[in-house]
């Protein structure tokens, strides 16, 4: 394991500290919306909030470059949003209409973006590590610089697929970032109720490779500490297994009340807001008035109307999409 | 024309599409210095070197789940499984995702991996190496399933899975690995979906596979000493169908025998069957009869393995009993 002092705040530049300000700010109002519409029947399915875990997604892909690739759970809105994915198109995709990332195919739990090299939104726990170290691979045999980002709940810890992914990874010397979302929780699950020993990090000595703990609801420790992982990924050309603490305030998927932890819990986790404690900064640092500051939720508050109202006014995807894309070329004589 | 093993075709389209395209790797379990656990890859290790030839660890669910992420990275992945058995521990991958992708990606990112090793039973191995897979694989959309009789199918039907921008699930069998044969010289690719008649009949129309087609072969010599004339069809793509030939040939004899090495129930010969009698109801003059293997794990025991599999003798009773011939 290795310990990285946590870097000043000065660190993050104004200019950088709004533009993840307001990707956290993104991601928030974006995923109220879509348990808003969720409520009134316009998304159904799946449904799993990033709200609480903002700064994990935007604080480590401010890290990303073009050529990199970034696989994740079903959690996958706040990521597709935090590389830069459409908005209209996400929502679209929730609404399940032809506008969205996915044509309306894949819904909530299956983003994709091919221009982000954002592999997924897979809806199996554990089912993207192999995709994600396939990334990495590539990377390695076509002798390119991308690292690939791994992004996984602690749910996954349990699975096997992380234990052989990381071992090939670690094997192989693959440039594969294995981010562990540490929410506290395998749906309704306790992670001391599902995982022997709970301190991610020290399962890298496992395989030979480096650890690292971040708090993950704070947006300067996620970003600074990444910075350093990645480029470390990139230039050793070896995998990293990072443990991001963090949290969310909304169940599991929408459809969960949450009975198994006490409001007082979530409660205490709300007031590391990394969206209220990064806000502070901007105006402590004088980089933003209160009026500035209620100006851009307003902004970003029409911007995410806007988006609603694309996905709702998208049409459903015409009944020749039924049997498009199953293959990618339909054969000679079928 | 050269002659040649399943075994040694396999290797060859392996080299000239790896010679072909830079993009194309092989990787399994002791596929590289062991030279393959029933020497497929033989060689491949020293012509191509261990960039494009990947011995894994035993991580199947690991090295297909990698597969998968190369193939949506533009790289296309041949993954051997040293026995099909264990693509079970793998299903995750080569069905949730590999399958899957396409589709549920909106058309963004196509999976081109080919599957591929021997598939059904080895010879006295008992229940858990045993398995036949094609029913499996072949339920899912999204995914090829093929499986070659002969060397020159093996060759250039793996030439096709290995160019085709989808999942492929390529079925070989350890028993006919050293089936010998002539091959044509040159690349000659067999399409995805075409099937072909390996014996031209007038009685009677045998539908059958991989090694049931050796099976279906002798059983065809020894009805033509009875004056039957049997036509052997081998659909080698099991997903999608060949349902054109299938139902030219049922036109012409009326009567069908299905024969495969995995179980009876929910088996790629019940929906055969079910196509047969769907479209080509009016064509028959006896109901279509189905050789299976029984419903029971594989045993050990030389005698009960043997009761458990379709046989030649199984074969010329089904083709004399829609013959009413019995």
């Amino acid at each position: 394991m290795e310990s990285v002092k946590k870097q000043k705040s000065s660190d993050i530049g104004r200019e950088k500290l709004t533009g993840m300000f307001e990707k956290m700010l993104l991601i928030r109002y974006f995923e109220e919306a879509s348990i808003k519409a969720y409520q009134q029947k316009k998304i159904a399915g799946f449904l799993h909030a990033y709200i609480g875990q903002e700064a994990v997604g935007v604080g480590t892909l401010e890290h990303k470059l073009t050529q990199d690739s970034v696989v994740t759970t079903y959690r996958c809105h706040g990521l597709y949003l935090a590389l830069g994915g459409d908005p209209k198109a996400g929502m679209a995709e929730l609404f399940g209409k032809v506008t969205g990332c996915a044509r309306g195919k894949g819904g909530s739990m299956h983003f994709f973006s091919k221009p982000h090299n954002f592999i997924g939104g897979h809806g199996i726990v554990g089912g993207q590590f192999g995709s994600g170290i396939g990334a990495a691979f590539k990377s390695n045999y076509n002798e390119e610089n991308a690292v690939s980002f791994i992004f996984f709940g602690d749910g996954a810890l349990a699975q096997g697929t992380f234990h052989e992914c990381l071992n090939l990874a670690a094997l192989w010397g693959l440039p594969a970032i294995f981010v562990c979302e540490d929410n506290q929780y395998g749906m309704g699950t306790a992670n001391c109720r599902a995982i022997a020993n709970i301190d991610v990090a020290s399962k890298a000595a496992g395989y030979g490779i480096k650890g690292y703990t971040i708090n993950g609801m704070d947006l300067k420790e996620v970003h600074n500490t990444m910075k350093h992982v990645v480029h470390e990924t990139r230039t050793q050309r070896r995998p990293a297994l990072v443990h991001m603490k963090t949290y969310r305030y909304f169940g599991h998927s929408v459809s969960d009340a949450g009975l198994y932890r006490s409001k007082d819990e979530v409660d205490t986790y709300k007031q590391l807001d990394p969206i209220i404690s990064v806000s502070k900064t901007l105006i402590e640092n004088e980089w933003m008035t209160d009026e500035d500051l209620a100006s851009i939720k307003k902004t970003m508050r029409a911007r995410i109307q806007e988006v609603v109202d694309f996905a709702d006014e998208s049409p459903e995807p015409p009944l020749e999409e039924l049997t498009r894309h199953v293959f990618s070329s339909m054969l000679e004589g079928n | 024309m050269a002659l040649m093993s399943i075994r040694d075709a396999l290797n060859l389209a392996l080299k000239e599409e790896m010679t072909r395209d830079e993009k194309v790797f092989l990787l399994g379990e002791e596929v590289a210095e062991f030279n393959g656990a029933y020497k497929v890859s033989k060689g491949l290790l020293d012509h191509f070197g261990p960039k494009r030839i990947i011995d894994t660890p035993i991580s199947e669910s690991g090295f297909a789940g990698l597969a998968v992420g190369a193939a949506m990275m533009g790289l296309r992945p041949v993954v051997e499984f040293m026995s099909f058995n264990f693509s079970l521990v793998a299903m995750d991958q080569i069905i949730s995702n590999a399958s899957k992708m396409l589709y549920m990606s909106g058309g963004l990112f196509n999976i081109p991996i080919v599957f591929r090793g021997p598939n059904g039973a080895g010879p006295r191995v008992s229940s858990q190496h045993s398995h036949n897979m094609e029913s499996v694989y072949s339920h899912f959309p999204g995914i090829y399933v093929m499986s070659p009789s002969c060397p020159a199918d093996a060759k250039g039907m793996l030439k096709a899975a290995i160019r085709c921008d989808d999942p492929v699930v390529f079925l070989e069998n350890e028993l006919n690995y050293n089936l010998t044969e002539e091959v044509p010289e040159g690349d000659i690719v067999v399409p995805i979906g075409k099937g072909d008649i390996k014996r031209s009949g007038k009685d009677v129309t045998i539908i059958a596979w991989s090694r049931m087609m050796t099976l279906a072969k002798q059983a065809a010599e020894e009805l033509a000493k009875d004056g039957i004339d049997a036509e052997l069809l081998d659909p080698r793509t099991l997903k999608p169908l060949d349902m054109h030939l299938i139902a030219e040939s049922v036109r012409k004899t009326n009567r069908v025998v299905l024969v495969e090495e995995g179980h009876f129930f929910a088996g790629v010969g019940a929906q055969i069957a079910d196509s047969i009698y769907s479209e080509l109801f009016d064509y028959l003059d006896s109901p279509v009869i189905r050789v299976a293997q029984s419903e029971n794990p594989m045993p050990y025991a030389a005698n009960l393995e043997a009761a458990t599999l379709p046989s030649v003798e199984k074969i010329i009773h089904a083709a004399k009993q829609v013959l009413y011939r019995n």
